[in-house]
């Protein structure tokens, strides 16, 4: 009898694993397919209904045409846009998660990431290597370098700036993040600048192969263009599905995520449950480091050159994404990342064509998106998926 | 050597003094508890035991060893484990997530699985509840849920604060008989009580604090015919 009642208690324990395994890792990268799917579409759609409309307007070019065929590519750059803001966003959802603070250092570790690869990057040159090395591992070596040096500098960072402060009022912690962004970022060009890399440092990379071809999208008179995705930001997409595949398994499957969701919920009650409460504050502030350097190291793989205060905006972009997401849940960082990524995307690329040039440039493309994003705040200001944390007693 | 004591602990909330020099000792094996009314100091000693507080003088001894300065998570590691006022279940994990962080600190599977059996042998609700959030259970079942996720630590001494708070009274009967049966099976047992007349009932010793102090130790038995506890606790006469 007892021992039908242990066997019978394992199974449970074993059955849950699989079907939590599927629901609790995939069910959230299902949302944020979702979302991924419903922006492209909505956008996409808002878009060629404007060019619908605006198509007797211009006698210059084929409006619709025009629209149509770069929609790809604007499609593929808003993935980018969004991963790199969501794989951001998580450090601020997360630390926030088991803390209500903003670390607003956060963008400098992504900016430290960053570096990291380019430092990187660099010594392999200086010793001749970079040509031969395997593009694959190189990419993999410097990912993991840059989580690596990220998620410690965030982990020592909360050891020496923020708690000491736990006990403190609310702002003081946050004039601290504040003081230790800064001193990141003059520290950065300290280093960068006496070591020869220089304030505008060349993330250099071994070629990392042709931009992969898609598809050929038909256009007038039989023509054909290309549909393709470059290299790096494939790299970006594929390796940031896979740190989100992580964190979901890390957060919802293992004994440390259920401990970190517990410490979220009720610190106190958790350090009765005998977790050190420190433990899983540092771990949080490591987790979301590694996320933030892995970023940075795919932010500069793609962009080329980076410096010192690279990490400012997209940092609080990311930080916007979280807000938008419904700040403290970790779907919701990744669901807003994508749309605000997507937003950036379509308004940047297509502002411009459909005003003729005159509103051109990023500039004008921050002004729409986040217009739109204060709209989403106002008729929704937990934000997207935020009933989480409303629920949180 | 009793099992858990406390002497002459003071504890603080900043400049108010909560506890005025506790002493109380529970032997291996016991049910001893605390009764008195609100804000006598009841949760603040046990969160003092539990390190959640710490106290500004006196000791607290773990089979004779100083316990006082550990941190939280230390006192659970050495089997004092605390079900806190108002169940604090964890609202956004499941009923077996809530379980399973009951033994955050245990590495025995089989054991850990056996022991999630026990619990939902002396509470099939929550069996049937396995995948439903903390949160959304009532507050009957809440408490079943706190007590079955201390038990899932193994301790050798619970602590209880309150767990007949807000229950109706078949469930009160029930849940004091299950806190008699888990001492039956070999837990020792600090219960802290409103409902002084069903802690005296299971009790074996009990201690009457008031204000901070401890005016009242005996058995129960004799606290349950003293006429100070049977008029201001028992509602008698
Ligand atoms: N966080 C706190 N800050 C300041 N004072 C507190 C705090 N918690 C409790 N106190 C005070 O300490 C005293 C003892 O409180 P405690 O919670 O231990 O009472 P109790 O005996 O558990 O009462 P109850 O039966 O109502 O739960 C009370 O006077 C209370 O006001
Ligand atoms: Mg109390």
């Amino acid at each position: 009898m007892a021992v039908e009642a242990t066997t019978g208690a394992e199974l449970i324990l074993t059955r849950r694993s699989f079907r939590s395994f599927m629901s609790e890792v995939f069910g959230p990268l299902l949302q944020v397919f979702l979302f991924v799917v419903g922006s492209a579409v909505a956008l996409g759609g808002v878009v060629i209904l404007l060019a619908v409309v605006l198509r007797g307007t211009r006698e210059d070019i084929d409006l619709l045409q025009g629209t149509i065929t770069i929609l790809p590519q604007v499609i593929v750059d808003g993935l980018v846009r969004g991963f790199l803001y969501a794989t951001i966003a998580l450090g601020y959802t997360m630390v926030y998660g088991v803390l209500e603070f903003i670390n607003f250092a956060h963008g400098e570790i992504f900016m430290v990431g960053a570096f990291v690869g380019a430092f990187f990057g660099a010594a392999l040159a200086s010793s001749g290597m970079l040509t031969t090395i395997n593009p694959i591992l190189f990419v993999i070596a410097a990912v993991l370098l840059g989580m690596a040096v990220s998620g410690l500098l965030a982990m020592s960072v909360e050891r020496i700036a923020y708690r000491p402060l736990r006990n403190a009022p609310r702002l003081v912690p946050l004039i601290s993040a504040i003081g230790v962004s800064l001193v990141l970022q003059d520290v950065m060009r300290m280093i960068a600048v006496n070591t020869g890399l220089g304030f505008n440092a060349q993330f250099r990379t071994p070629d990392l192969g042709q931009p992969l071809v898609l598809a050929h999208m038909p256009i007038a008179d039989e023509r054909t263009i290309p549909v393709s995705v470059d290299s790096r930001s494939l790299i970006f997409i594929v390796v940031a599905i896979l740190m989100l595949i992580g964190l979901n398994y890390l957060v919802n499957i293992t004994k440390l995520g259920t401990a970190i969701r517990a410490v979220a919920q009720d610190r106190p009650t958790a350090s009765l449950m005998g977790i050190d409460v420190n433990r899983v504050i540092a771990i949080t502030f490591l987790i979301g480091g590694a996320l933030g350097g892995a970023a940075g190291i795919l932010f500069g793989m793609r962009v080329g050159t980076i410096n010192p205060y690279v990490g400012f905006l997209p940092g609080l972009k990311a930080f916007t994404a979280a807000v938008l997401g419904g700040i403290g849940n970790i779907t919701g960082a990744m669901v807003g990342g994508i749309v605000l990524g997507f937003l950036e995307a379509f308004v940047a690329s297509y502002l411009s064509l459909f005003t003729r040039g005159q509103f051109s440039g990023a500039s004008y493309a921050d002004i729409v998106a986040f217009s739109i994003l204060i709209l989403i705040l106002i008729f929704r200001p937990s934000g997207l998926l935020g009933e989480v944390v409303a629920q949180k007693v | 050597m009793p099992l858990l004591e406390l002497k002459n602990v003071h504890t603080y909330y900043g400049n108010i003094h909560a506890l005025k020099g506790i002493s109380l000792s529970v032997e291996e094996g016991e049910i001893v508890t605390l009764i008195g009314s609100n804000g006598a100091g009841k949760s603040t000693t046990l969160r003092t035991i539990s390190g959640l507080l710490r106290p500004r003088y006196g000791e607290i001894l773990f089979k004779g060893e100083r316990i006082d300065h550990l941190p939280p998570h230390k006192i659970v590691e050495l089997g004092v484990i605390q079900v806190p006022e108002g169940r604090r279940i964890f609202p956004r994990l499941t009923v077996r997530e809530n379980l399973e962080i009951g033994a955050f600190l245990r590495k025995d599977k089989a054991e850990i699985a056996r022991d999630m059996e026990r619990v939902f042998h002396l509470f099939p609700r929550l069996y049937e509840r396995l995948n439903q959030r903390g949160g959304t259970l009532s507050g009957g079942e809440q408490q079943m849920l706190a007590i079955g996720r201390a038990l899932m630590g193994r301790p050798r001494v619970l602590l209880l604060d309150e767990p007949s708070m807000g229950l109706a009274p078949v469930l009160v009967e029930q849940i004091f008989g299950i806190i008699s049966d888990i001492n039956a099976q070999g837990t020792t047992i600090l219960l802290v009580e409103q409902n002084a007349l069903m802690a005296l009932a299971i009790a074996h010793r009990g201690y009457v604090l008031q204000t901070g102090e401890i005016v009242l130790a005996d058995t129960a038995q004799a606290l349950r015919e003293n006429k100070l506890v049977q008029h201001a606790y028992l509602g008698v006469g």
